[in-house]
């Protein structure tokens, strides 16, 4: 293993580790990590209504916006303050969940290949949102917005593109012009509104993208906002003066950091960290070592029915139907789009031709991954299975994302790892418990609410369940097959999970049963 | 994990996530200028004496021009001198600049804007500039001023009304 790769592998454990306290204190379906992106929308609609209020009493003017926002905060605490506070507030937990969103996509590698679209509209983002929290920051047009909205022209300045200095503008109260704060009042509606298209174009290549976050943590986020609002509502910090420099400010780290940075390094050297940092953030899904992506998808149209479960089950829509081509009875066939293809397998997965009991020894499904195909699985199944011994046989089949099942192997366990679990067809539990007389299977993942390919363990436990096609036939046993998504990287869990599925097997009536019959 | 447990987690978070909000939205403060400064602004805009004298357009080049150019008859250079200016502060040099007129041909306006900080109280402050291609500095104004921390002095520059102008100082 390579140094970063190791290093890497001690961020995921960490990352693992304090998702698993997490899953302990809340339950996987209200663990905030896991809903960091559904969370920035939360907040943000937080900031969208919260801002729409306070907006209305919003004076533009020199003279003008000051005054408005003391109104609020003081004359009308009770609501129109408290909706300032939220505004703030929530503002600053869209960035620290922005922030924690980035830092667990890039730890989890989830940037690169066809995700890169997600990564670079993300890194975009970043900077609207920035410029929207700044913009806020500036019409309340207290000492803070005097500060930073003077660093920030003086900043502009530096770039070779104004022949007379903006910064000029704001050099007196006499020269100062009502145009600016009509210019940031009418920025910030409108910023919101490209924040939201780019969200709306970020997620546009997930299927089923989980933007909002499960009621419960929703409604406990707000009331923990609504609380800090109340205990410490938002304040400004006395009316901006052209003449006075202001001193000593209280700076809303989340936004404003860049301020400080102006003061100690030039303007220059703060442009060469920001977008020097930006280049790097948005070239990071193409930069060595090189991305192994698996062969994508391909279609056999022979043993296509043009069914669309493929199509429901991709979690990032890569696969579409058109018109079929091939002169087939069937209305249409599906095409994979390989750009947006995570080769994940799940397609492979949900084809009902995906299935062992056909008898053609090399048959095809309707869709297949190049790199391993449904006969070739069979085939290797087969001869795992072939060489088990001893008294409770079992197969267990995991994902290359969570921790490694190839680690269990011994005379009594055969273990197939797949891209994702959800690559897995429902049949192939029923041809080994039926086939091959293994005692049980065990189904094991990523954790449950944390897919590393988004949908897989949700689309098994309901294929399983028999609410989803391709649903596990019921001749299957449910008692002899078992689901374990692991909450961590160490292999001693999986293992303790086998054993006392083993146990439950050998005690298990059933299993006499079945074997007599035999 | 027991229930009561699992809630005391929960709350535990939440409070950890306001305090980390509720901090960083206005802690730690920073000190942007410290209590015994103040800033000095340097800030105007002010075109340069062209470089070189006008002269009389020749009679040969008068009929080269088309009949309706031929009423000026002086040509004078397009391009204009840097502006220097000078600030001294008791005595000690405290800022210099050579400013280049803006444009292609040089011909445009020379601009400023800087801040420049200083310790607050009595100073003397002189401020010189020269907007041609000579060694004379032409413009000067020496005066004493009294800078109150935090109170920002905008040194400006206008020619028509002679020259600088010290803006703010408490006098
Ligand atoms: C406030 C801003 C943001 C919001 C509200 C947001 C929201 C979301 C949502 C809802 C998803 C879909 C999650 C799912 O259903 O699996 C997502 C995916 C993603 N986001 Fe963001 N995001 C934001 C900013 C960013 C930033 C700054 C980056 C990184 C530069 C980023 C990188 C990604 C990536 C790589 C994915 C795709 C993950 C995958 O392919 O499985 N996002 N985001």
């Amino acid at each position: 293993m390579t140094a970063t790769k190791q290093k890497r592998s001690m961020v995921r454990r960490a990352q693992f580790a304090l998702e698993g306290a997490l899953n302990m204190v809340f339950g996987n379906g209200l663990n905030p990590l896991y809903y960091l992106g559904a969370l920035g929308f939360f907040f943000f609609w937080v900031v969208v209504i919260s801002g729409a209020y306070i907006y209305a009493f919003y004076k533009t003017g020199i003279e003008l916006s000051y005054p408005s926002v003391e109104y609020l905060t003081n004359e009308q605490w009770y609501f129109g303050g408290v909706m300032r506070s939220l505004h703030r507030y929530a503002s600053d937990a869209l960035v620290l969940v922005m922030a924690l969103h980035l830092l667990r996509e890039y730890i989890m590698g989830r940037y690169r290949g066809a995700r890169w679209f997600a990564w670079f509209t993300g890194v975009l983002l970043i900077w609207l949102i920035f410029a929207a929290g700044i913009n806020g920051y500036w019409m309340v047009w207290d000492k803070l917005a005097q500060f930073s909205t003077v660093s920030t022209v003086e900043w502009l300045d530096w770039l070779p593109i104004f022949s007379e200095p903006m910064s000029r503008s704001f050099v007196t109260q006499e020269v100062l012009n009502d145009r600016f704060f009509s210019l940031i009042s009418f920025a910030h509606v409108t910023l919101p509104l490209f924040i939201l298209f780019l969200l709306w174009v970020h997620i546009m290549r997930i299927s089923k993208p989980v933007v909002n976050p499960s009621r419960g943590l929703a409604t406990w986020m707000l009331l923990a906002l609504l609380v800090l609002s109340l205990v410490e509502p938002a304040l400004s910090q006395g009316p901006a003066d052209m003449a006075l420099e202001p001193t000593n400010l209280n700076i809303d780290w989340f936004y404003l950091f860049i301020y400080p940075l102006l003061d100690a390094w030039t303007a220059g050297q703060v442009w060469a960290l920001v977008i020097g940092s930006t280049l790097l953030l948005a070239v990071l899904p193409w930069l060595p070592p090189r991305f192994k992506n698996i062969p994508v998808p391909e279609i056999h149209l022979n043993d296509c029915s043009g069914c669309r479960l493929c199509v429901a089950d991709c979690p990032y829509e890569a696969v579409i139907m058109r018109p079929r081509s091939d002169g087939m009875h069937f209305a249409e066939e599906a095409v994979v789009i390989a750009d947006r293809c995570v080769s994940c397998g799940i397609c492979a997965g949900a084809c009902p031709s995906s299935n062992p009991f056909r008898g053609e020894e090399d048959y095809m499904s309707g869709i297949e991954m190049p790199s391993i195909t449904m006969s070739g699985l069979r085939t290797s199944l087969r001869s795992d299975l072939e060489k088990l011994s001893g008294r409770v046989r079992l197969l267990v089949v995991g994902c290359d994302n969570a921790v490694s099942v190839l680690q269990l192997q011994s005379a009594s366990v055969a273990a197939i790892s797949l891209p994702c679990i959800a690559m897995l067809p429902p049949s192939f539990i029923e041809f080994a418990l039926h086939e091959h007389h293994v005692d049980g299977v065990l189904i094991s993942g990523c954790r449950a609410g944390d897919c590393y390919h988004r949908l897989g363990v949700l689309w098994t436990e309901q294929r399983l369940a028999g609410k989803r096609e391709p649903r596990l036939r019921s001749r299957a046993e449910r008692k002899r097959i078992k689901l374990f998504w692991s909450v961590s990287l160490d292999i001693k869990e999986l293992e303790s999970e086998l054993e006392s599925f083993r146990a439950s097997l050998t005690s298990n009536q059933t299993l006499t049963k079945v074997r007599e019959e035999r | 994990m027991p229930k009561p447990l699992q809630y005391m987690g929960q709350v535990l978070f939440y409070l950890l996530f306001v305090v980390v909000i509720g901090f960083f939205s206005t802690s730690p403060t920073y000190t942007h200028l410290p209590p015994d400064e103040t800033l000095i602004k340097l800030s105007f805009s002010h075109a340069g004496q062209h470089v070189g004298a006008c002269r009389e357009r020749t009679p040969e080049e008068l009929a080269k021009l088309p009949q309706y150019q031929r009423k000026v008859t002086t040509v004078c250079p397009r391009e204009r001198s840097d502006v220097v200016v000078e600030l001294e502060l008791d005595g000690k040099k405290l800022y210099h600049v050579v400013m280049k007129p803006a444009g292609f041909s040089r011909s445009g306006n020379s601009n400023i804007y800087r801040r420049i900080p200083v310790k607050a109280g009595k100073h003397t402050l002189k401020a010189r500039l020269k907007d041609h291609d000579g060694d004379d500095y032409n413009y000067v104004r020496d005066e004493t001023v009294n800078l109150v921390a935090g109170r920002i002095m905008v040194i400006e520059f206008k020619a028509e009304t002679g020259g600088f102008i010290f803006k703010n100082h408490a006098s």
